[in-house]
C-alpha cells in the first residue's frame, strides 16, 4: 500500500518497506549518508542523514525511518542541515588529511555541503597496518560507520571484524585486535568494498589509481559463478569489484577478488613452442618454467599448428581414430568446449573426449541421470535461504565455494538448521545444528541407516512416493537390515544422532542437500549419490523451492563443459552416443558420420596409452600430470605418447610432456559464455588482450580443425553459441542479445522469451516415464584401507587460496603470499604422538609414491587422517592418491587411500614460482 | 604508475614459510580446559557471554587472550564477538600477550561529581603514590554511594568517607569482600504479610483490570528518569503477542543516584513482589533483572533471597527469574542498551522505533522497569493509590526518592513530596548547608539533568517542571554545590564522564563529547561552537546520553556566565 507524505514541501509517495532515504533518492533529493549503503543496509549510527519530522522532539535518521501517512519531513530545513553538516565536520576533523582512496564518500559529502577546514582539533591517529598482502588497513581514515563489520559479519559471515572498546576509543578490530595479516581473515575483501573512506583498501595504494576502463565480466575460478568488474589500466587489470550477479549479489572471495593477476605473470606462454629433438620425454622431471628453452623452441603459429595437426592426422590415418583422444577443459567456455568435442568427434572421429568432470562429479552425474534423468542441480545454491534444513555432505563450501557458503551462513544466521556430514570439523561446523562426523568412506551405511529410520518411523511422503517414483518397495526391503544400531560402529556415529538427523531432514518444510567431492570421489561415489537421491525421493524433499539436490560444481564451467558434451559416452545435452535417435540427430547437425561407441574416460585413456592402444592426445587447458590420481602413472603414460599437443596459458606439468605447446588465452582475455553450478549461463567479457602472440582458444581450435580436414568458419563465440542452441534444446531459447543485456540466463530455457526455471523437477523427472527411481546401494569398502604399514587415511582436496593444480593461483601475488608452500593438515594430537611440532617437515608415502611437506596442525582433521590439497608441484599429492575407480562413473577414489606419515623429509624443490617469491607489484 | 615489473624468481628472494597452524589465533588446550572447568555444566547460550566473562575475570583477576579464544570456541562465538564485548565493559581486564596483567588487587576510586567535590582527585593522587606495585588504583565513575563521598572500593569492599588511611588499612588487612547487608529476608518478609498481595492476584482474588486501574490512579511514573506512566506501560505490553518478557533495570549509574541501592539494601522482597505482580498483570513468564556490577553486596543478597523465593514459592508456579550482572557501563542504564547487554552484547542503544514494548529483549515485546517503579506496586495495591496521590506540593502530586549529596549536612535518600523545591529540600530534609558553605547551585538530575543556580532554588522539583530551564529531574539525583565549588569545573567533570561512558556508536555523541571536552578544557570557551555542537548532540544523538550530555555545558553558559570570564573564573 502506498504511503503519501510531504518531503521538503513536495507531496511524495513511498511503498511499504521503503525508508525516507529511499524516497528521497527516488525524488532526486540529496541527503548525506555514510553508514548506510545499498549492500550493507542501514544502521543509523553516523547521523549524517538526519531529517526533521514535524511533531518529533529530535531529528530522525532518514536511512532507518519509514514514512507514515501524512508525515511532514524536511531534509533541507536549517535545523536538519545544521546537524548534517556538523556530523560531516566532526568526522572530517577526525580523519587524517592523507587520502587513501579517490572515492571517499566523506570527502564527497564534505564538498557537497561546502564544509571547509574543520573547527575541531584532530584525534590521535592509529598506525597503518600493512600486515596483509591484499588489504591495507589505514585506521586514520576510519569513521566507525561499521559498514566493514556488517560486510564481514552479516554479509560474508566470516566474523573476523568487530567493533571494540567504547566511546572515543571505539575501534574496528580483527579478532582480538590482531594485525589483519595474523587474524583469521580470509581476505574476501568485502570490507574493502564496503569502506566509504579508504580505511580499508587494496594494498599498495591501488585505490589511488583511476582505471582506464571497467569491464563487466565474471570470475574464472569456481562453479559459483560470481559476476565481477575488472578495473583496467594500461591493459593491465589493477583490481576487481563484485557485481550484482544472481549467484553472488556483489560478493566475492579471496580468489575472485585478489587472484586476477596471474594473467600478467611473466610465465605466460606468448609464443607457440615445439619440443626440441634433443629433449626426450620423461615422467621423472623437475620442471622450471624459467628453463623452457631447454625443452622447447619457439615456432611460428603456422609451423606449430601444422606440426600439431599433422601428428594427429598421421596417427588417425595409420592407427585408426581410437588411437586419438582429447581432454577438453571445464575452465574453457561453453563455445570452446562445444567446438573441442566436435573437433574430436568429427576431426579425430572418435568419442575419446573427456575432461575433469570425470575427476569431480562423474559419479553424481551418473546417479542423477540414472535416477532422475538429468544431471543438473534441481535448485540453485541460493535456495538454501528458503530451506528449513540444509544438509551439507562431503563438501567444505567455505573453502571451495566461498560465496555459495555465504548464502548458507546467512540462512543459518536467520535460524535455518544445518546438518553437516563430514569427517572433518570444517568451518561450518561452528554453526551446525548437527555435525555428523562419520568415518571416512562410510557414507552408504550412514545414509542407509538414516533412510531406515525414516521408513521405520513412517516419516516418508507416501503420496510423493506413489505419484512420482518407482522402486520404493525394493528399496524398503533393502534397507530393513540397515538399522542405526547396526551401522553405528561402522560409520562411527551414535544411533541416536542418526535418528535425530533422519527426523529433522524428513519432517522439515523444506530440506535441501548440497554435496561435494567428499561424496563423489570414492569407489562407491555413485552409490553415495544414489543414497542422497533416494533420501530426497522418499521424503518428497525435491521439486519445490528450498528443497532438492545440489552437487556443488567445482570448475567455473564444469556444468557447461558437461552440457556441451565433453563426455565420452554422450553428445551435447547428454544424448547417448549409442542412442540411434540422438546419433542420427548429431550426424545431421554436423553433416558427417559419427562413431556410436562410447569413448574412454580420463583414467582409462591413461591406461590405454600405457597399453600402447592410444598414441595421440590433444589437451586443452587441463593438467592431468597434477590432477590425475596416481600422477606418476599418468605422467609415465603421457611420456609414452607419440604425439601430444597442449594448449594452455602456462607451461604446466602436462605441457612439459608435450610435443607442441600452443599459447592460449585466459578467462579475462575472451568474450564467451560459462555455465555455473546453478545452471546459469553467464557472459564473460574480454577485459585485456592476450599477451604477446597468445591467441584465443576458439581460434586455435578452429585452426586445428581446419588442418584436420574440417571446413569451419566460426567468426566468434556468438556464432558458436547459435549452433549450441541447436545442439542443446534446454538452451534453445537463449539469445546472445539477451545475454548481453541481462548477463545471465538460467536453463531450461526452451523458447525465446522463457524466463528459465531455477527450480526443476516440479512436476516430473526427466526420465522417459517421468518417475524418479530408487536405486539401492550396499556397503562397498574403500579400495585401499589403512593397515600396519600405512596406518593413516589420506584425504585430498583443495584449499581456499589455491585453485586446483595451482597453475594460476600460485602465480598470483596475493594468493601465493597467503599460501606459499605445500602443507598437509593433520590433527595436533597425531602430530604430538609422532613428536612433530607444527611447521616441521613430514613425509607422506603410499604404495605409489612419497612426498614431503610442512605439517600444519588443524583440529578439524580427525586423528588418523591427513588432508592435503593437490595444488603443489613441489609436493604433488596425486602422486600418492589411488586410481581405483567407481565401477559406474569411472571416478577415482581421491578421498581415501592408506598412507604412512613419518617425521622429517627432504626439503622441497622450488622453482621459479610459488613459495611466496613473486612480488608482482601491479602499481 | 611505475613500470610493470613482474618477476618470478629474483636472485636472493627468500621463500616464505607457510603457517604452521590454521588462520588466526588457535585454541590453547590448557586455556580451553580452564574455561571448561569454570563454566562447568552451565549453558553456553550466547546471551550468557557477559556472565561467563565474569567467571574468568573473578577467577584470574583478568581475562587473557588465550581465555577469550577458548571461551569463543566453547560458546561457538567468533573471536571478534567475544573481544568486542569484553572490551566494552570497564570491569573486564583483557590482557594480551606481552601485556602485564593488573595486580591482583584493584582499588577503585570514584571521580564523579560529588566525590570530586569531596576531594577524590587528591585521594587518587595519594593512593597512586602510596599503594605500591601490588595494588592498582583505578579511576571509576559513580558507584552509588555519593552520600558518603569520597568513596573507594578495595576489591569489592566499599570504603565510605574514604581517606588514605582507611584504604590502606583495608588493603593491609586484605578486607576485600563486599560489605554484609542485612535486608528484610524472605522469612521476615513473609511473616509480615509479604507476597500475600501477589497470592491474591494469582489466585484470582484481584482482577487484572482493577490492578491496572489502581496503577493508573496512583499516577506512578517510571522512576528511572523517563517518567513514563507505569500503568499505561503495563497495558501496552499486556496487549502485545506472547511470549512477552520483563527486564528490570538496576543499573543505577547516573552520577548522584543511589536510591535503588537504598531500597535494595533494606527490602528486596518488596521489589520482587512488585515485579511478580507486574509479570502476572502483563502475562510474562521470564523476568530478567539487570544489576550493576558495582552493587556486589546487593547481588549476593538478591541471589540468596531469589533462591529462597524459588525454593519456597508463594504461588504454585513462579515465572523464571534471571539475575544478570552488569560489567561497568553507565550506558546500560539506557533501556535498550540494557537489553543488548542482557543478550550478551555490547551495550549499544537501539534506534527507536520500534520501541522496547514492541520489540525488546530477544526480539520479544518487553516490559522494562526501573527497580523503584516496581518497589511501589505493593503499597499501591495494599494501601491504595492514595499512598502516593496524598502527597505532593507546589502543584505537583506524588512522592520522590531524592538522592541528595554534596554540601549539605544530611545527604542521603529522602522520600519527599514531588514538587518540593531545592531550598525546601535542603532545609526540611538535608539539615541545611554544611557550615562555611553557601548554597551556590545544584544538579537537579545527576550529571545529565543540567545545572541550576541557587537563585533558581524555588522551582518545584518534578518530572516536566524543569524542561523550560533546559534541565530535568531524571532519577532525582541532586548534587548540591556551594560557593567553594566551580560550576564550570563540575560541567567539565560531567562532560568527561559522558565522553568515557558514550557507547561510541553515533557520531554526535562519540565525537561530540570528545570535542566538547577539548573545547571546555581551553581557557577561553568558544561559546558559539559549543552551542552549535550542543544543538546537534541534542538533536541527532541516538539516545538520551548524547542528547543530555550538553545540558551541563549549556547550563554553565546560561546560568553561570561569570565563571567564563577571566575575573569570574574559579
Amino acid at each position: 500500500m502506498a504511503i503519501n507524505f510531504t518531503l521538503n514541501g513536495e507531496e511524495v509517495v513511498a511503498q511499504q518497506g521503503e525508508t525516507l532515504l529511499d524516497v528521497a533518492k527516488q525524488n532526486d533529493i540529496d541527503i548525506p549518508h555514510l553508514c548506510y549503503s545499498d549492500r550493507q543496509g542501514s544502521d543509523g549510527n553516523c547521523r549524517a542523514c538526519v531529517v526533521e519530522i514535524d511533531g518529533e522532539r529530535v531529528l530522525a535518521p532518514s536511512c532507518c525511518r519509514a514514512p507514515t501517512e501524512g508525515m511532514t519531513v524536511q531534509s533541507n530545513s536549517d535545523r536538519a542541515v545544521k546537524s548534517q553538516k556538523m556530523v560531516v565536520e566532526l568526522l572530517k576533523s577526525d580523519v587524517s588529511e592523507k587520502p587513501h582512496t579517490l572515492n571517499s564518500e566523506l570527502d564527497y559529502w564534505a564538498t557537497k555541503l561546502d564544509i571547509g577546514l574543520p573547527r575541531f582539533d584532530a584525534r590521535h591517529q592509529a598506525e597503518a597496518d600493512n600486515s596483509h598482502p591484499a588489504i591495507a588497513v589505514n585506521m586514520d581514515a576510519c569513521i566507525q560507520c561499521t559498514r566493514c563489520v556488517r560486510a564481514c559479519r552479516e554479509e560474508q559471515n566470516n566474523d573476523v571484524i568487530g567493533l571494540a572498546l567504547r566511546g572515543t576509543h571505539t575501534q574496528i578490530v580483527f579478532d582480538l585486535d590482531d594485525p589483519m595479516g595474523e587474524s583469521s581473515c580470509v581476505a574476501c575483501g568485502e570490507c574493502v568494498e564496503a569502506c566509504p573512506t579508504g580505511a580499508l583498501m587494496p594494498a599498495n595504494d591501488v585505490g589511488m589509481v583511476e582505471p582506464d576502463r571497467k569491464v563487466e565480466s565474471g570470475c574464472p575460478f569456481c562453479g559459483v559463478g560470481c559476476q565481477m568488474t575488472y578495473n583496467v589500466k594500461d591493459d593491465k587489470i589493477i583490481s576487481v569489484e563484485g557485481r550484482d550477479g544472481p549467484s553472488n549479489k556483489g560478493r566475492l572471495c579471496v580468489k575472485g577478488r585478489y587472484g586476477f593477476d596471474y594473467v600478467h605473470h611473466p610465465h605466460r606462454l606468448t609464443k607457440p613452442l615445439i619440443r626440441r629433438d634433443d629433449a626426450p620425454k620423461s615422467a621423472e622431471f623437475s620442471m622450471d618454467p624459467n628453463d623452457v628453452d631447454k625443452i622447447f623452441r619457439e615456432a611460428t603459429w603456422e609451423e606449430a599448428l601444422d606440426v600439431a595437426a599433422n601428428g594427429f592426422n598421421k596417427i588417425r590415418d595409420e592407427q585408426g581414430p581410437n588411437a586419438l583422444a582429447g581432454f577438453g577443459s571445464a575452465k574453457g567456455s561453453n563455445e570452446e568446449a562445444y567446438l573441442f568435442q566436435k573437433l574430436v568427434r568429427t576431426g579425430f572421429k572418435t568419442n575419446n573426449v573427456d575432461h575433469c568432470t570425470r575427476l569431480c562429479h562423474a559419479s553424481s552425474v551418473v546417479a542423477l541421470l540414472e535416477c532422475l534423468g538429468s544431471g543438473a542441480v534441481s535448485n540453485p545454491v541460493s535456495d538454501v535461504e528458503k530451506a528449513e534444513v540444509i544438509v551439507i555432505i562431503g563438501s567444505n563450501p567455505t573453502v571451495n565455494h566461498p560465496v555459495g557458503a555465504t548464502w548458507m551462513k546467512n540462512a543459518m544466521r536467520r535460524g535455518t538448521k544445518l546438518i553437516l556430514m563430514d569427517p572433518r570439523s570444517t568451518e561450518l561446523s561452528r554453526q551446525a545444528t548437527h555435525h555428523v562426523a562419520f568415518k571416512p568412506g562410510s557414507d552408504v551405511p550412514m545414509l542407509n541407516a538414516i533412510m531406515h529410520t525414516i521408513i521405520e518411523e513412517d516419516l516418508i511422503d507416501p503420496n510423493f512416493i506413489a505419484e512420482r517414483t518407482e522402486g520404493f518397495e525394493a528399496m524398503k526391503d533393502h534397507l530393513k537390515s540397515y538399522t542405526p544400531e547396526m551401522m553405528e560402529p561402522i560409520c562411527g556415529v551414535p544411533a541416536d544422532t542418526l535418528k535425530q538427523v533422519a527426523r529433522l531432514y524428513a519432517t522439515s518444510q523444506g530440506s535441501m542437500i548440497l554435496w561435494g567431492m567428499g561424496v563423489s570421489q570414492h569407489v562407491h561415489g555413485t552409490d553415495n549419490a544414489r543414497c542422497l537421491i533416494s533420501l530426497a525421493l522418499m521424503t518428497g524433499q525435491i521439486g519445490r523451492p528450498g528443497t532438492g539436490l545440489h552437487p556443488l560444481r567445482g570448475q567455473n564451467n564444469v556444468q557447461g563443459a558437461s552440457d556441451m558434451g565433453l563426455i565420452p559416452m554422450v553428445f551435447p545435452d547428454y544424448q547417448p552416443v549409442n542412442d540411434p535417435k540422438s546419433h542420427a540427430y548429431f550426424e545431421e547437425l554436423w553433416g558427417c558420420e559419427l562413431d556410436n561407441n562410447p569413448g574412454l574416460t580420463v583414467v582409462e585413456i591413461m591406461h590405454a596409452i600405457h597399453a600402447g592402444d592410444l598414441t595421440g592426445l590433444y589437451v586443452q587447458g587441463e593438467n592431468p600430470a597434477m590432477s590425475d590420481p596416481d600422477a606418476n602413472h599418468a605422467r609415465q603414460s603421457m611420456s609414452e605418447l607419440q604425439h601430444m599437443v597442449v594448449q594452455d596459458i602456462f607451461l604446466t606439468e602436462t605441457a612439459y610432456l608435450a610435443d607442441v605447446v600452443l599459447p592460449a588465452s585466459a578467462y579475462s582475455e575472451k568474450t564467451a559464455t560459462f555455465t555455473n553450478t546453478d545452471r546459469l549461463v553467464q557472459l564473460g567479457r574480454q577485459a585485456v588482450p592476450p599477451p604477446g602472440d597468445a591467441r584465443q582458444d576458439l581460434w586455435i581450435i578452429q585452426e586445428m580443425a581446419r588442418r584436420l580436414g574440417l571446413d569451419w568458419n566460426y567468426k566468434d563465440s556468438q556464432e558458436v553459441f547459435e549452433e549450441v542452441r541447436k545442439a542443446v534444446p534446454t538452451m534453445a531459447g537463449m539469445t546472445w542479445q539477451r545475454l548481453e543485456n541481462e548477463g545471465s540466463i538460467v536453463y531450461p530455457c526452451l523458447n525465446e522469451g522463457d524466463p528459465g526455471d531455477d527450480v526443476i523437477f516440479t512436476d516430473s523427472f526427466e526420465r522417459d516415464n517421468g518417475l524418479g527411481k530408487f536405486v539401492p546401494a550396499d556397503i562397498v569398502p574403500p579400495a585401499e584401507r589403512p593397515d600396519a604399514e600405512y596406518p593413516f587415511v589420506l584425504i585430498t582436496g583443495r584449499m581456499l587460496e589455491h585453485w586446483h593444480t595451482g597453475s594460476m593461483t600460485r602465480r598470483s601475488n596475493v594468493l601465493d603470499a597467503l599460501e606459499p608452500e605445500a602443507v598437509a593438515t593433520i590433527n595436533p594430537i597425531s602430530l604430538d604422538e609422532m613428536g612433530v611440532e607444527p611447521g616441521e617437515m613430514i613425509t607422506l608415502s603410499t604404495r605409489r609414491g612419497e612426498i614431503s611437506m610442512i605439517a600444519r596442525a588443524d583440529e578439524a582433521v580427525p586423528t588418523g587422517a591427513v588432508f592435503m590439497a593437490f595444488c603443489y608441484y613441489e609436493a604433488a599429492v596425486n602422486k600418492l592418491s589411488n586410481a581405483a575407480l567407481d565401477p559406474s562413473a569411472k571416478i577415482p577414489e581421491f578421498k581415501y587411500c592408506a598412507v604412512k606419515v613419518t617425521p622429517g623429509g627432504e626439503s622441497m624443490q622450488f622453482h621459479s614460482y610459488g613459495g611466496g617469491q613473486s612480488d608482482n607489484q601491479l602499481m | 604508475m611505475s613500470k610493470q615489473e613482474i618477476s618470478a624468481r629474483k636472485a636472493g628472494n627468500k621463500l616464505k614459510l607457510p603457517r604452521a597452524v590454521g588462520k588466526g589465533r588457535q585454541v590453547d588446550p590448557k586455556a580451553l580446559a580452564e574455561v571448561q572447568a569454570l563454566l562447568g555444566e552451565e549453558s553456553r547460550q550466547k546471551d550468557l557471554l557477559i556472565e561467563h566473562l565474569h567467571k574468568i575475570q573473578d577467577a584470574y583477576q583478568h581475562i587473557s587472550a588465550a581465555h577469550l579464544v577458548a571461551l569463543a570456541r566453547e560458546m561457538k562465538l567468533s573471536k571478534a564477538e567475544v573481544y568486542e564485548v569484553a572490551t566494552f565493559y570497564h570491569h573486564f581486564d583483557v590482557v594480551k600477550e606481552g601485556e602485564t596483567p593488573p595486580p591482583a588487587l584493584t582499588v577503585r576510586v570514584c571521580e564523579s561529581l560529588t566525590c570530586e567535590m569531596k576531594g577524590a582527585q587528591d585521594l587518587i593522587s595519594s593512593l597512586e603514590d602510596g599503594m605500591g606495585d601490588g595494588v592498582r588504583v583505578q579511576r571509576v565513575p559513580c558507584i552509588g554511594r555519593c552520600d558518603k563521598a569520597p568513596v573507594a572500593v578495595v576489591g569489592m569492599n566499599p570504603i565510605e568517607d574514604a581517606d588514605v588511611a582507611k584504604v590502606e588499612a583495608a588493603v593491609k588487612s586484605n578486607a576485600i569482600e563486599a560489605e554484609t547487608i542485612k535486608p528484610i529476608d524472605y522469612d521476615s518478609y513473609i511473616e509480615k504479610g509479604g507476597y500475600s498481595t501477589y497470592q491474591l492476584c494469582v489466585n484470582g482474588a484481584y482482577n487484572v483490570d482493577k490492578v491496572l486501574d489502581a496503577m493508573d490512579d496512583s499516577g506512578l511514573r517510571g522512576l528511572g528518569g523517563a517518567g513514563f506512566p507505569a500503568g499505561r506501560k503495563w497495558r501496552i505490553v499486556r496487549g502485545m503477542p506472547e511470549p512477552k518478557l520483563m527486564a528490570v533495570n538496576i543499573d543505577e549509574g547516573e552520577p548522584g543516584t543511589f536510591k535503588d541501592k537504598y531500597y535494595l539494601d533494606r527490602d528486596p522482597h518488596c521489589f520482587l513482589e512488585g515485579t511478580l505482580i507486574a509479570a502476572w498483570a502483563v502475562g510474562i513468564n521470564d523476568i530478567y533483572i539487570y544489576l550493576r556490577d558495582e552493587y556486589a553486596a546487593i547481588r549476593q543478597s538478591l541471589e540468596q533471597e531469589i533462591a529462597k523465593l524459588k525454593a519456597n514459592p508463594p504461588v504454585e508456579r513462579l515465572p523464571e527469574i534471571h539475575l544478570r550482572r552488569g560489567a561497568g557501563a553507565y550506558i546500560c542504564g539506557e533501556e535498550s542498551a540494557m537489553i543488548e547487554s542482557i543478550e550478551g552484547k555490547r551495550g549499544m542503544p537501539r534506534l527507536r522505533p520500534p520501541f522496547v514494548a514492541e520489540v525488546g529483549l530477544f526480539g520479544r515485546p518487553t516490559l522494562e522497569h526501573n527497580m523503584e517503579s516496581l518497589y511501589w506496586v505493593r503499597d499501591i495495591l495494599e494501601k491504595g493509590p492514595s499512598c502516593l496521590t496524598d502527597h505532593g506540593r507546589n502543584g505537583r502530586v506524588g512522592l520522590r526518592s531524592f538522592s541528595v549529596s554534596g554540601r549539605v549536612n544530611k545527604p542521603g535518600v529522602h522520600l519527599a513530596d514531588a514538587g518540593i523545591s531545592m531550598k525546601e529540600l535542603i532545609e526540611e530534609y538535608c539539615g541545611g548547608m554544611i557550615d562555611g558553605h553557601e548554597f551556590y547551585g545544584y544538579f537537579p538530575g545527576g550529571a545529565s539533568g543540567g545545572i541550576l543556580p541557587a537563585s533558581m532554588g524555588d522551582i518545584p522539583l518534578d518530572f516536566d517542571t524543569l524542561n523550560e530551564y533546559g534541565c530535568f529531574i531524571g532519577s532525582a539525583a541532586i548534587v548540591v554545590f556551594s560557593d567553594q565549588d566551580s560550576a564550570r569545573k563540575l560541567a567539565v567533570n560531567a562532560m568527561k564522564f559522558f565522553e568515557e561512558e558514550s557507547c561510541g556508536q553515533c557520531t554526535p555523541c562519540r565525537v561530540g563529547t570528545a570535542k566538547a571536552v577539548t573545547l571546555m578544557e581551553k581557557d577561553k570557551w568558544d561559546e558559539d561552537l559549543l552551542e552549535e555542537l550542543s544543538d546537534v548532540m541534542i538533536d541527532s544523538s541516538i539516545c538520551g546520553l548524547g542528547q543530555a550530555a550538553p545540558n551541563p555545558v549549556r547550563s554553565v553558559m546560561k546560568y553561570f556566565p561569570e565563571e567564563l570570564t577571566k575575573s569570574g573564573a574559579k
